[in-house]
C-alpha cells in the first residue's frame, strides 16, 4: 500500500474540516478559550498539540498488540505526560515568553480529549503510519481553529497581529480618531461565542453535517 | 385609502410577480399598517382582538413620554454644564436633544430591521414585529455620547446572536436590547460608563452649547460607586435632571408609560410590583448593615428607585412576556430576584455601578426554571386530587 493512497489521504484531511476535532466532535473547547487572546500562543499551542498528538499516535499505535486491555488508558497517558513534558522543557528553552504565556495550558495538554479520543478511536486499532497521518490532521484541525479565534480576538481585542499593530494609532480614540478596541474580545466569553461562530459557518458549508 | 394602495401593488408581490423576492417585506408593511385580512380556516381558534404588531405599537407609545423626556434632559443637562440654562428656551433644549437622539433610532431600526428582513427572506417566513420594540429600546438605554458606529455593531450582534439565532421573535432566552447594552457595556466600558459619557459637548445645527472635554458629570450611581455623595436632589432623580442613559431618567416618564402599559394588560403589574419589593427589601437589610465606607449601601429605597435604570428597567425590560416568567406566581418570584440582585450588585460591586441590566439578564436565565417548578406544582396538586376523588 502507498503511503499515500487515497485512504490515508481521508485519514489526513477529514480531520480538518469534515470531521473537525473543536468544530465537529467539540472537543479540546477549554483550551481554544483559554489561549486564543492572542495569536502567537495559539499557533504555539496549535503546534504543541498537533506534535504530541501525532508522536503519541505512533508509539501507542506501534505498543497496541502489547498493551494489556485493562490498562490501556494508564499506558496511553504516560506516553502523552512524556511527550508533553518533552515539548514544554522544549518551548521553556527556546520560546520562554510564550511558555509564560501559556503557563499550565501546555502541561494540561495532557487532559485535552482529543489526544485521548484519537489514541483510544484510532491508534489502539490502525498501524503507525496511518495513525501518524490521523495524529498529524486532528492536530492541524484543532490548531487552524485555534488560529483562526486567535486571529479575530487579538486583531479586534488589541488592533495588533503577532504583536505588531494592524489598526493604525491615528484611528484610535486616544490620538483624535473615532475606534476603540472591543474590550469583550479578550474575554474568553467572546472565544466562545466565535467558536459558535466557526461551527456556525462550518455547518453552513457542508450540508450533510 | 391605505388599503386601496396595497391592494393595487399586492400582485407584484406574489408567487410570480416582479417583486416576489420581496413579498416579506411587502407582507410586513401591510400587516403593520392594517389589520390582516387572512382568518384561520380551519378547527376552532380564538384570537385576541389585537394582534402581536397592535401590542408592539402600545409598548412603543408607552415610551414615549420617557424618549421625549430624556430628549429635553441632554439639552438641559448641555445648557447647565454650559451655565446658561436661564438663556435657552424649552424647545431649543429639546431640538438639540432630538437631533442628537433621532440618528441613534435611525441607526438602530435600519440595521435591525435591514438584519431582519435580510433573515425573513432567506428562510421565507414572514417578518417579525419584534424589533419595533428592541429599535426605539436600544438607543434609550445608552448614553447620548455612544458613537454610533458602536451602536450599529451592538444591534447587530444582538439581532442575530441574540435571537435569530434562537429562530427569532418570541423564542430568545435573553431580551435582546439588554444584549445590545451588555455588549457595549463588555466591549467599550470607557464609552459606556464612568464620568465622561453623559452630557452632550458638541453644537448641533448651532443648537447647544460647546463644552471643553474636561467638563465631566457623573450619575448619582457613578457617584455613590465612587464613595462621593450623591450631589443630585431627589426631587430632580423623580423628575429626571439628572444625567443617565437617554431613556431611564425620569420617574414620572417611566410611570406614564408603566400606566399605559398596565392600562392596556400589556405588562404584568405582578413582575412590576416583584422587583420593586425585591428592590425595597434588599436596599432596607442594607440600610441595617451600615457598611462602612459605601455610600450606596446608605441609600434608602427611593433613592435607589429613582436612580439609574431601576424603574426603567422594571417596567420596559422585566416585563417582556418572551423572557421573563410565564406562570402568575413565577412573575412575582422573577421579579423578586431581579429587585434583590439590582441592589446587591449597585451596593457590592463598586465595578458596576448599575446592576439592573446584568440583574434582568440573569434572571432571564431562570424564567423557565421558575416557571418549570410552579408548573410541576401545579401537575402535582392536580394528582393529589385525582388520587382523592
Amino acid at each position: 500500500m502507498s503511503l499515500f493512497s487515497k485512504a490515508n489521504r481521508e485519514v489526513l484531511t477529514s480531520p480538518l474540516a469534515k470531521n473537525n476535532p473543536v468544530a465537529v466532535q467539540v472537543l479540546g473547547i477549554c483550551s481554544a478559550l483559554a489561549v486564543t487572546a492572542q495569536l502567537e500562543p495559539a499557533i504555539v499551542m496549535g503546534l504543541s498539540v498537533t506534535v504530541i498528538t501525532a508522536f503519541a499516535n505512533v508509539i501507542i499505535s506501534l505498543l497496541r498488540k502489547t498493551i494489556p486491555n485493562r490498562i490501556r488508558i494508564i499506558v496511553q497517558l504516560v506516553v502523552v505526560a512524556s511527550l508533553v513534558t518533552l515539548v514544554s522543557q522544549i518551548l521553556k528553552a527556546y520560546a520562554y515568553d510564550v511558555s509564560v504565556q501559556l503557563s499550565v495550558y501546555v502541561g494540561l495538554i495532557i487532559t485535552n480529549c482529543i489526544l485521548m479520543g484519537r489514541l483510544e478511536a484510532f491508534a489502539m486499532m490502525n498501524g503507525p503510519w496511518e495513525s501518524f497521518l490521523d495524529g498529524v490532521g486532528s492536530g492541524l484541525g484543532y490548531a487552524w481553529i485555534l488560529v483562526a479565534v486567535g486571529f479575530v480576538r487579538e486583531l479586534f481585542g488589541n488592533g495588533t497581529l503577532l504583536g505588531l499593530r494592524v489598526i493604525p494609532d491615528s484611528l484610535y480614540v486616544e490620538n483624535g480618531g473615532f475606534y476603540v478596541n472591543n474590550g469583550m474580545m479578550t474575554m474568553p466569553a467572546m472565544a466562545l461565542i466565535l467558536v459558535g461562530c466557526l461551527i456556525w459557518a462550518l455547518r453552513a458549508c457542508q450540508k450533510e453535517q | 385609502m391605505i388599503k386601496k394602495f396595497f391592494d393595487k401593488i399586492r400582485p407584484h408581490f406574489e408567487e410570480k410577480g416582479k417583486f416576489s423576492a420581496l413579498h416579506s417585506v411587502f407582507e410586513g408593511m401591510e400587516t403593520f399598517m392594517l389589520v390582516p385580512n387572512t382568518t384561520s380556516k380551519s378547527g376552532v381558534s380564538i384570537h385576541d382582538a389585537i394582534d402581536s404588531k397592535r401590542i408592539m405599537s402600545f409598548v412603543v407609545i408607552a415610551l414615549l413620554p420617557a424618549l421625549l423626556f430624556g430628549m429635553y434632559n441632554i439639552g438641559y443637562q448641555n445648557a447647565l454644564a454650559a451655565g446658561q440654562l436661564e438663556n435657552t428656551s424649552f424647545w431649543a433644549m429639546f431640538i438639540y436633544g432630538f437631533l442628537l437622539v433621532l440618528p441613534k433610532i435611525v441607526v438602530s431600526y435600519a440595521v435591525g430591521l435591514g438584519i431582519e428582513f435580510t433573515v425573513a427572506q432567506l428562510k421565507k417566513e414572514e417578518i417579525q414585529e419584534g424589533f419595533l420594540v428592541t429599535g426605539i429600546l436600544i438607543p434609550m438605554i445608552v448614553p447620548v455620547n455612544c458613537p454610533l458606529w458602536m451602536l450599529a455593531l451592538a444591534v447587530a450582534f444582538s439581532v442575530i446572536l441574540c435571537k435569530e439565532i434562537f429562530g427569532g421573535t418570541g423564542m430568545n432566552i435573553f431580551n435582546p436590547a439588554l444584549c445590545a447594552r451588555a455588549f457595549l457595556f463588555f466591549s467599550y466600558p470607557t464609552s459606556m460608563s464612568g464620568d465622561n459619557v453623559w452630557l452632550a459637548k458638541e453644537q448641533v445645527l448651532s443648537l447647544g452649547y460647546n463644552l471643553p472635554d474636561a467638563t465631566t458629570m457623573a450619575t448619582p450611581l457613578g457617584e455613590a460607586a465612587a464613595n462621593h455623595p450623591i450631589s443630585a436632589s431627589l426631587n430632580d432623580m423623580v423628575l429626571g435632571f439628572i444625567p443617565g442613559s437617554i431613556g431611564e431618567t425620569s420617574v414620572i416618564a417611566i410611570a406614564i408609560g408603566a400606566l399605559i402599559l398596565l392600562y392596556t394588560r400589556i405588562a404584568s403589574w405582578k413582575t412590576i410590583l416583584g422587583v420593586f419589593v425585591g428592590g425595597a427589601v434588599t436596599a432596607l437589610l442594607f440600610n441595617f448593615a451600615e457598611l462602612e465606607n459605601n455610600v450606596a449601601s446608605h441609600m434608602s429605597c427611593w433613592e435607589h428607585f429613582a436612580t439609574g435604570g431601576f424603574c426603567f428597567g422594571a417596567v420596559f425590560m422585566a416585563t417582556d412576556p418572551v423572557t421573563g416568567s410565564r406562570t402568575e406566581e413565577g412573575k412575582f418570584i422573577y421579579g423578586f430576584f431581579i429587585g434583590l440582585l439590582a441592589i446587591l450588585i449597585r451596593v457590592l460591586n463598586p465595578g458596576y455601578p448599575e446592576g439592573m441590566m446584568l440583574a434582568i439578564l440573569f434572571m432571564n436565565m431562570f424564567a423557565p426554571l421558575i416557571d418549570y417548578c410552579f408548573v410541576q406544582r401545579n401537575i402535582n396538586k392536580r394528582l393529589a386530587r385525582m388520587k382523592k376523588k
